[in-house]
């Protein structure tokens, strides 16, 4: 078992991103295990992260404003896995900062941090060659995302390799915008779920207990970043418990929905 | 798809026959190139490349290109002999040096620049696609001034891209725009210049995927673009053949041409690179100097990464972030440069020389003053080099250079550089 099978094997997870570098990284990290996070994702901050909307786009900014580094970010990731087992770990970022010291550097580094999983923003399975290859040799899975636009036909390209979970980005967008319509989201999730046997988290456009509430009943995950890396954004240094908070209702939500659609 | 990407690169980079053969069929130009965007736009990315192959077959598309190039933007675009320019650099040359320089004259085509050519193009492409909107990314504001021109001409709605500080110092560009009927954006990410507006593009088209074609304005970008620009923009190197085949009867020693993604360049290159008598050169700006962090020399400054869709030489640091670029001329100031262009260098065909700001601005006066042409201050990185190069050349050898716009956007940037109240 994988720590993504044990986390996905409860029921339905929630899926939390934050910035790294952005604010007390270490201790915004704890607040989202000790709220009821499943999975984290750990973004790497990038000059030009051009699927993001304005909040993680500010993120970055601020990230890499405070000096982050490649190493700090592997640095936050290695001491996140010493203090927390059994989380699953996913850094999420764009192809140039992964591969530019070579990818074998990068998927071992990653390996070595205790990292599950890679999300490369703008590295399309049709370039799987400069970074899926060595992530696999380490033991990393290459996490993919299908969106509103995957039609049946380009499907299995994205899934050819696919590991850890499949991210539907629910709608055709760059991240922190509206959210789509739940049928629709029911329609893709199940037309994914008769292609592939990962678990499919959904995301984009998800901010409140309700709407997470809502995709759990038709999902196995619940991807939130946009509205935690705004308040790591408002509050700063001191975003911890403001994040416990919304992460703690966003987790009794996820949680709890299919006991209530039963 | 997958089969392919998993050949070594010994095997999907041998040497091909031809220089003129690439990209292949997965977009790679040796290691450069490619398809790096987000999933969302893949399908579409897959469905231009299609769509682009056909109306390569097709009598009409080509029919319809070549009238609106004819009649619209005035082409063929002329052959010059620059006499006075060619007696200036001989006169301090040993008698028997220094060759004749042609210009191709890019500047008169309708809008005063290259960009025209791509642009029609790609609206082509677009109307073929039943696309209702056009979106486009701009710097100086000569490809947001093209796109707009082309969207007027088609009735299409057009959103143009533009740093909120290049905004500020093309004025007059900005306001064109507004003329034809687009909408600029101007915007505050980044360091408001023209990488943060095409992420901003990006970040539309991903958006607006279904009714949307993002018209993008150089040989850059996820495949087909950098070949379906390149295509475009090699009426340029097309037409100089014959017609310095005309002036001459024989084939130039020389092609110079500037490069910031280099659209203009690859033009006039490409269909001379199975020509190995003829030389090429291309100019990238090398801003305050390559000894300072302020340029935008990617080749000599920069090395391989993946920016913008593509794999191709870029100024980054030692993260892989990308640094801002800085040159004089708006549209050279950005950290990145086609793949074909990286493919070129690395394979040698093409030399690439970095020429500065103050090197540029002598060049665009020279230029005024012995031909009465103001070239744009991209197209006076390209004159730049000729003193540096002049006296290598016998006199009966023969550079054309690529005067790809006009200068009168630059004359209020030239003004401050050169310290004139205006």
């Amino acid at each position: 078992m994988t720590r993504f099978d044990t986390a996905f094997a409860k029921g339905p997870a929630l899926v939390c991103f934050i910035t790294a570098g952005d604010g007390d990284t270490a201790a915004n990290l704890d607040a989202l295990v000790e709220g009821g996070a499943d999975v984290i994702e750990l973004g790497m901050p990038f000059t030009d992260p051009m699927a993001d909307g304005p909040a993680i786009q500010e993120a970055n900014l601020r990230a890499l404003g405070k000096g982050t580094k490649t190493a700090d970010v592997l640095q936050i990731a290695a001491d996140f896995r010493a203090r927390h087992p059994e989380v699953p770990l996913v850094l999420m970022g764009y192809a140039n900062p992964m591969v530019h010291r070579g990818a074998e550097w990068f998927a071992a580094e990653a390996a070595k941090a205790g990292v599950d999983g890679v999300i490369c923003v703008d590295l399309a399975p049709e370039e799987d060659a400069d970074l899926g290859p060595m992530l696999r040799a380490e033991g990393v899975s290459m996490i993919r995302l299908a969106t509103p636009t995957t039609d049946a036909r380009r499907l299995p390209a994205v899934l050819d390799h696919a590991g850890g979970f499949l991210y539907y980005v629910s709608v055709a967008g760059i991240t922190g915008k509206q959210q789509a319509a739940l049928d629709t989201i029911e329609e893709a999730v199940s037309r994914l779920k008769q292609s592939t046997d990962l678990p499919v988290a959904v995301g984009f456009g998800v901010r409140t207990p309700e709407q997470a509430e809502a995709i759990a009943r038709v999902a196995d995950g619940v991807v939130v970043g946009s509205a935690l890396v705004e308040i790591v954004g408002k509050h700063g240094d001191k975003a911890a418990e403001p994040l416990r908070e919304l992460t703690s209702a966003l987790a009794k939500a996820v949680h709890n929905a299919r006991k209530v659609a039963a | 798809m997958t089969d392919q990407s998993a050949l070594p690169n010994s095997l999907s980079n041998s040497l091909p026959n031809s220089l003129r053969s690439q990209p292949d069929e997965r977009g790679h130009f040796g290691q450069f190139g490619g398809r790096y965007v987000a999933e969302t736009l893949m399908p579409l990315i897959l469905e231009l490349e299609k769509e682009y192959r056909a109306a390569k077959e097709d009598p009409e598309f080509k029919r319809e290109f070549e009238a609106l190039l004819k009649h619209y933007v005035g082409r063929p675009s002329p052959m010059y002999f620059a006499e006075r320019l060619t007696e200036h650099l001989r006169a301090d040359l040993p008698e028997g040096k220094g060759p004749k320089i042609y210009f191709k004259r890019e500047e008169l085509n309708h809008t005063g620049a290259h960009k025209i050519n791509n642009c029609i193009g790609q609206i082509l492409l677009a109307k073929r696609m039943g696309k209702t909107r056009i979106i486009a990314e701009t710097g100086a504001g000569q490809h947001g001034v093209a796109t707009a021109t082309v969207a007027a001409r088609f009735g299409l709605p057009c959103v143009i891209f533009m740093g909120a500080k290049d905004v500020e110092r093309q004025k007059p560009n900005v306001f064109r725009m507004k003329l034809l009927g687009a909408e600029v954006r101007p915007v505050t990410a980044g360091a408001e210049t023209l990488k943060d507006a095409m992420n901003e593009a990006l970040r539309d088209w991903v958006a607006n995927v279904h009714d949307t074609f993002y018209i993008i304005g150089t040989a850059a970008g996820p495949h087909p673009y950098p070949e379906l620009v390149r295509d475009f923009q090699s009426v340029i190197g097309t037409e100089s053949r014959e017609q310095i085949m005309e002036a001459e009867g024989r084939l130039p020693d020389l092609l110079v041409a500037s490069v910031g993604g280099g659209s203009n360049a690859i033009g006039l290159f490409h269909p001379f690179l199975d020509d190995a008598d003829v030389a090429m050169i291309g100019t990238e700006a090398a801003g305050l100097g390559m000894d300072t962090k302020k340029h935008a020399a990617s080749l000599a400054g920069g090395s391989p990464g993946v920016l913008h869709g593509n794999k191709t030489y870029l100024l980054q640091d030692e993260d892989g972030q990308i640094t801002e670029a800085h040159s004089i001329s708006a549209g050279l100031d950005y950290p990145g440069i086609g793949p074909e262009h990286s493919w070129l260098h690395e394979s040698g065909r093409v030399s690439y020389v970095p020429i500065t700001d103050a090197e540029a601005l002598e060049a665009f006066q020279l230029c005024c003053k012995t031909e009465g042409i103001i070239p744009a201050l991209e197209s006076a990185h390209a004159l730049a080099v000729l003193p540096k190069i002049a006296g290598n050349y016998d006199s009966d050898k023969i550079v054309i250079v690529n005067v790809s716009g006009r200068g009168d956007k630059d004359i209020f940037t030239v003004a401050e550089a050169l310290g004139e109240e205006m």
